[in-house]
């Protein structure tokens, strides 16, 4: 049986928002996702699952709350999904809520699943079409409706105001200027090799992050920029709330920004949401087969700098580290291998976990499930006891969590959980480890 | 066989070959509609896919479940070969069409036979004793395993010649035959359709892995 | 309007000046180029001060701040500075008078005027020429000048939103200000406000509830309502609206809220109008991943996979060039045909008026080179600004650097083209 706490969660976003709903609208709206939005893939999948229940043991949430099996993937499909399919979207408002329920807190896209399921269903797939529903509906999760609404508006997920940003520029120019002379921070160098592009977050709390990129890229010498004008955000809730409209919005603004700069590439801090958005979920929802530039993850441009010698190791962190695989970056775009070459070249102490890899824990903050809020936080947690096991079997004292979900839903793992780690970027350590130049 | 079997095996050949080709164009046809689907396909990384799934062991979650993998291996393959490669129907084949091929030795056919219903009851029995199979279990489930394995089991006893006193050896093939015909017709228009569109579901997302996200999906 | 008729067309290569000629201490943090070629700028640092430089000359004032370096399209210089902790609008070497808490997003009407967003005491505005509008804002995130300058329209936030309010949200929270009045109507967002050619219209897009998006013009939404819209644009020689809607998962292009335009498109988005109005270009995805121009829709038969840039018109309407990136490499297409020759990059198309000519800067291997009809003009550069016709379309005015000099150029057009 599913939690009855998590259960009886209130969420203004879903509750409040059901009784307003007709069952007309309901119909209505679930055959539009099923019939108009949806086609073969959805029919196969829906098809062709043979109930075997072999897509369970992939489930973080899953292993976590004791092998329920209310938190299989296939079961979570079944009490969503198959069901609306199944009643012709005639389904109720006590139905739709333990669908949001389960579509937004309980499962955050991270694929595993497809990777244990025989005939590779995507799993995840199916749960963000009922988001999809959930949202046309205007069920969703309150604050996770509150950062689509940030991104509507500011094209950023945190509602920072463009002098804000321009602000935390400058100012982190000058952070970096003191700590590497001439680390300066090109804003808008039209042509430049790279335009580096952060989230929200980078801006609001982590400053510092940008900082650090403006040390990185002086001492390997790169030629880069950032957008002083919207579309430097390009991280998105909207994809993980069902609001496809407002998720378009967002990654235009930041790939037109990028061709308007005409920068050779971009590279995408340490965020594995915003790189899903800006390279796979937002391109093809505007039609763009790929990133219409290339984007390299902030990873893969470590890995390039320190394997091509720009960037030099002095000294080494000598205490124990792991690592935290982000889903978005390894299932997402196989950066484990390169990933593990940065880590190696920067710890001295560095244990791995297991599984690892494509076969990672999701850290249970992505696909949207950490931008639930406050309501939710208990119950992410609840979801996600075989990672904390997984960071306590390695003994590490840092965790390195290249990916802002990550970094914060680990932060919460280890203060629930009591692990007595702490997360860190991998940005953070190369400032620390790199040979700056002139010294 | 007798004349009055013909028409039935027809009905049955036309309906899964029909069938099949039916489900097949409509699915292009709904699948160009998407339009994302079709271009995403990547023959290099599709059939990497389906290869690593097809190869015993080779995913992560077929090591962890042995028994599971063996079973399904078994099941798969001696259901797939026992009927095509049937002393019984390869003369029925060569009456009909005068086609040949290789059969199995009898005794064989019958270890097939039985490891097909075998693995019939041990997915009957799962469906039964673990929790997250039994789950997302309905009423319709134990009977596809039960239609899947009813030609064998109605074929197996036809040929040891079972229960002969009271139903006559004719009788059984009857009944056999009409247990093989709903089974052939049943592939295209049940959960059984998983044999055409594992191909394609696998291919996909293959293609997803390895052409987009230059992951590995097994 | 600049009339580039009365610059130096006469043919010959000048020295205007030197980057680096301010010693060691200063870096360079910008550089613009007027646009008749005759002025190198230079936002510079020294230590902790900041500077503008001109042809050389530095300029007296010291500024805690000084960039976004921009030449309006009439010749003046325009940076946004800093001193005592207040920002302002440096114009040709004066700063305006009035001081801001931020200032940002310089924008030129084609008549010259200079507007800014700006923010005071926590309230968003926005100021031309030195005047900012009386009323102010929540928030403001975009604006627009009417072609005279003489009127601005800006998105602007007309209610309060108490932190995580959904609910408010929906009630409308933004709306359209002109002249500093905001609309009547408050929606989920406004976005991408345009004036018609004679000022009297302002339309912008508009969302009315969470998946219902229009097009409103003077605060009055279209009565037909979309599932997603990108930003409007007027014809030039009247108020009809062009506006790009999706109806069912396709594109198409509407007029005044009917879809004008038969095809339904993967995409479909910038469009651009020819100078009487009559054509319409715009940027289309004729099938997932497959990019190029259509006109008055008719795609052209050239399709591209990474990206098409905004079309450009030439002045007599009858050509259509964009930038393309197709199997990660640049060029340019006009009209339905591309460039052979590819480019590590290739910046916005520039069209002699007759459109006979199309010249755009492009990068190879490092290097910076101009490009007429396809065909690489020897000489490289550090680095080019866009190149300009003559009227008559037979001469070319080239803005670059090379080693570390600013050269201004004008050659013929059969120079580059042989
Ligand atoms: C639809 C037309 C079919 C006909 C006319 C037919 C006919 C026969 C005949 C005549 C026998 C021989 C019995 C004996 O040896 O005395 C037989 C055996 C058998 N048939 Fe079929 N069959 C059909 C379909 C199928 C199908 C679809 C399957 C399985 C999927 C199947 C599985 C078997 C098996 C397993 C045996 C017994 C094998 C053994 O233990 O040797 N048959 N069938
Ligand atoms: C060559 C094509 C086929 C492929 C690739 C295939 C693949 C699979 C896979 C991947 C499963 C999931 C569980 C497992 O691994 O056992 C499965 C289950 C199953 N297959 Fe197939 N299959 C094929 C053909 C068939 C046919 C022709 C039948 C019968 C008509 C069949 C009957 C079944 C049954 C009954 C199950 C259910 C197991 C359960 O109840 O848990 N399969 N198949
Ligand atoms: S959380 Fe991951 S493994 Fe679990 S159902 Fe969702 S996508 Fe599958
Ligand atoms: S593993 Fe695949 S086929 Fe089996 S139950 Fe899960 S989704 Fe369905």
């Amino acid at each position: 049986m599913a939690d009855a706490v998590d259960m009886a969660i209130v969420d203004k976003g879903i509750d409040d928002s059901i009784g307003k709903l007709t069952p007309e609208r309901i119909e209505s709206v679930i055959r539009r996702v099923l019939d108009k939005e949806s086609g073969a893939r959805l029919q196969v999948y829906v098809e062709t699952c043979v109930r075997c229940g072999l897509c369970a043991e992939a489930c973080h949430t899953y292993l976590s709350r004791d092998k329920d099996p209310d938190y299989s993937p296939v079961a979570k499909v079944k009490a969503t999904l198959w069901e609306m399919t199944r009643r012709n979207g005639r389904v109720d408002g006590p139905f739709l809520r333990n669908a949001a329920r389960i579509a937004f807190t309980e499962c955050g896209t991270c694929r595993r699943c497809s990777m244990y399921c025989p005939f590779g269903i995507d799993i995840a797939y199916l749960l963000s079409t009922v988001r999809r529903i959930c949202a046309l509906l205007g069920i969703v999760p309150q604050y996770m409706q509150d950062t689509t609404n940030a991104h509507s508006v500011a094209s950023n997920q945190m509602w920072i105001q463009q002098d804000d940003w321009i602000d935390a520029l400058m100012w982190q120019e000058e952070e970096a200027c003191a700590e590497l002379p001439g680390a300066l921070i090109p804003l808008d160098k039209e042509g430049a090799d790279v335009m580096y592009s952060v989230i929200a977050p980078e801006a609001k709390i982590l400053a510092q992050l940008i900082g650090n990129m403006a040390i990185l890229m002086k001492a390997a010498k790169v030629d880069w920029t950032m957008p002083s004008a919207d579309g430097w955000d390009n991280s998105n809730m909207a994809m993980f709330s069902g609001d496809y409209e407002i998720m378009g919005r967002v990654e235009r603004a930041h790939w037109e920004r990028a061709v308007q700069l005409r920068v050779k590439r971009v590279v995408m801090g340490e965020c594995g949401h915003a790189f899903r958005g800006a390279v796979y979920d937002g391109p093809k929802w505007l039609g763009w087969r790929g990133p219409p530039i290339p984007m390299v993850h902030a990873v893969e441009f470590y890995y390039e700098l320190l394997s091509t010698g720009r960037l030099k190791i002095a000294r080494k962190i000598t205490e124990p580290v792991t690592l935290q695989d982000p889903c978005n970056i390894v299932r997402g775009r196989g950066l484990h291998d390169k990933l593990r070459y940065v880590v190696r070249a920067l710890c001295e102490d560095f244990r791995d976990m297991d599984p690892r890899d494509e076969h990672n824990f999701c850290c249970a903050a992505g696909g949207g499930v950490i931008n639930c809020g406050p309501p939710w936080k208990l119950s992410r947690l609840k979801s996600i006891r075989v990672k904390a096991e997984q960071l306590a079997a390695t003994k590490a004292h840092t965790v390195i969590t290249p990916c802002h979900n990550c970094h914060s839903g680990i932060e919460d793992i280890i203060g629930h959980y009591k692990l007595g780690m702490h997360t860190k970027f991998v940005n953070e350590l190369l400032v620390k480890c790199i040979e700056m130049p002139g010294s | 066989m007798y004349p009055y079997h013909v028409p039935l095996v027809w009905t049955a050949f036309i309906a899964l070959f029909a069938g099949l080709s039916y489900r097949l164009v409509s699915m292009a046809r709904l699948a160009a509609r998407e339009k994302t689907v079709l271009p995403t396909l990547d023959a290099k990384y599709g059939a990497r896919s389906i290869l690593h799934w097809v190869i015993p062991f080779n995913s992560r979650n077929m090591r962890m479940r042995p028994l599971f993998t063996v079973v399904s291996f078994a099941f798969h393959i001696c259901l797939l070969a026992t009927p095509l490669l049937l002393m019984g129907h390869a003369v029925l084949w060569k009456t009909a069409w005068g086609l040949r091929w290789w059969s199995l030795p009898p005794v064989v056919a019958d270890a097939t036979t039985l490891v097909v219903i075998a693995g019939g009851v041990f997915f009957l029995l799962r469906r039964i004793a673990a929790p997250e199979v039994r789950k997302v279990t309905a009423v319709s489930d134990f009977l596809l395993v039960l239609l899947v394995i009813s030609p064998f089991l109605t074929g197996f006893v036809a040929r040891m010649q079972w229960f002969r006193s009271s139903i006559p050896y004719s009788t059984m093939i009857t009944i056999h035959i009409v247990a093989g015909a709903l089974w052939l017709a049943a592939i295209p228009f049940t959960r059984l359709s998983h044999m055409l569109w594992f191909v394609f579901s696998r291919a996909y997302m293959g293609s997803e892995f390895g052409a987009i996200r230059r992951a590995r999906d097994w | 309007m600049v009339n580039p008729s009365n610059w130096d067309w006469s043919p010959g290569r000048k020295l205007v000046a030197d980057v680096n000629d301010a010693g060691p201490d200063f870096v360079v943090r910008e550089l613009a180029v007027s646009p008749d070629g005759e002025r190198l700028a230079a936002a510079v640092q020294n230590g902790d001060t900041h500077h503008i430089r001109v042809n050389g000359q530095l300029e007296p004032q010291e500024y805690e701040k000084a960039w976004h370096l921009r030449y309006s399209p009439d010749g003046r210089l325009t940076a946004l500075v800093r001193r005592n902790d207040q920002w302002s609008v440096l114009v040709d070497g004066q700063v305006w008078e009035e001081q801001f808490d931020y200032a940002w997003n310089t924008k030129f009407s084609p008549s010259g005027s200079i507007g800014v967003q700006f923010k005071r005491d926590m309230r968003y505005s926005v100021a031309i020429d030195g005047t900012p509008w009386e009323q102010s804002f929540l928030s403001c995130r975009d604006f627009a000048m009417s072609d005279d300058g003489q009127s601005a329209a800006a998105t602007v936030q007309v209610e309060a939103l108490p932190e995580a309010d959904i609910f408010k949200f929906l009630q409308g929270t933004w709306s359209i200000a002109v002249d500093g009045k905001a609309w009547d109507r408050k929606f989920l967002n406004a976005y991408t406000p345009r004036f018609s050619a004679n000022r009297e219209h302002v339309a912008a897009q508009v969302r009315l509830d969470l998946f219902e998006y229009t097009a409103a013009v003077d605060g009055t939404p279209w009565e037909s309502r979309f599932g997603c819209i990108w930003e409007p644009t007027f014809r030039p020689d009247r108020a009809d609206l062009l506006v790009p809607i999706r109806v069912d998962g396709g594109w198409t292009l509407a007029e005044n809220g009917k879809p004008i335009w038969n095809r339904k498109y993967v995409q479909l988005w910038n469009q651009r109008l020819s100078p009487d109005g009559r054509r319409v270009a715009a940027v289309v995805a004729t099938s997932y991943g497959r990019w190029t121009v259509a006109v008055d829709d008719v795609p052209w038969k050239l399709t591209f996979g990474n990206l098409v840039a905004a079309p450009v018109f030439s002045a007599d309407g009858h050509h259509v060039a964009a930038t393309i990136r197709t199997d990660a490499q640049w060029s340019v297409a006009v009209d339905g045909a591309v460039w052979p020759a590819v480019f590590d990059m290739a910046w916005e198309p520039v069209l002699s008026p007759d459109g006979s000519a199309v010249a755009a800067r492009v990068e190879t291997g490092g290097r910076h080179a101009l490009a007429v009809n396809g065909v690489v003009w020897r000489p490289r550069f550090d680095r080019l600004w866009d190149p300009v016709f003559s009227s008559d379309g037979k001469k070319l005015l080239v803005r670059g650097i090379d080693d570390g000099r600013y050269h201004r150029q004008v050659l013929p057009v059969q120079e580059v083209i042989g």
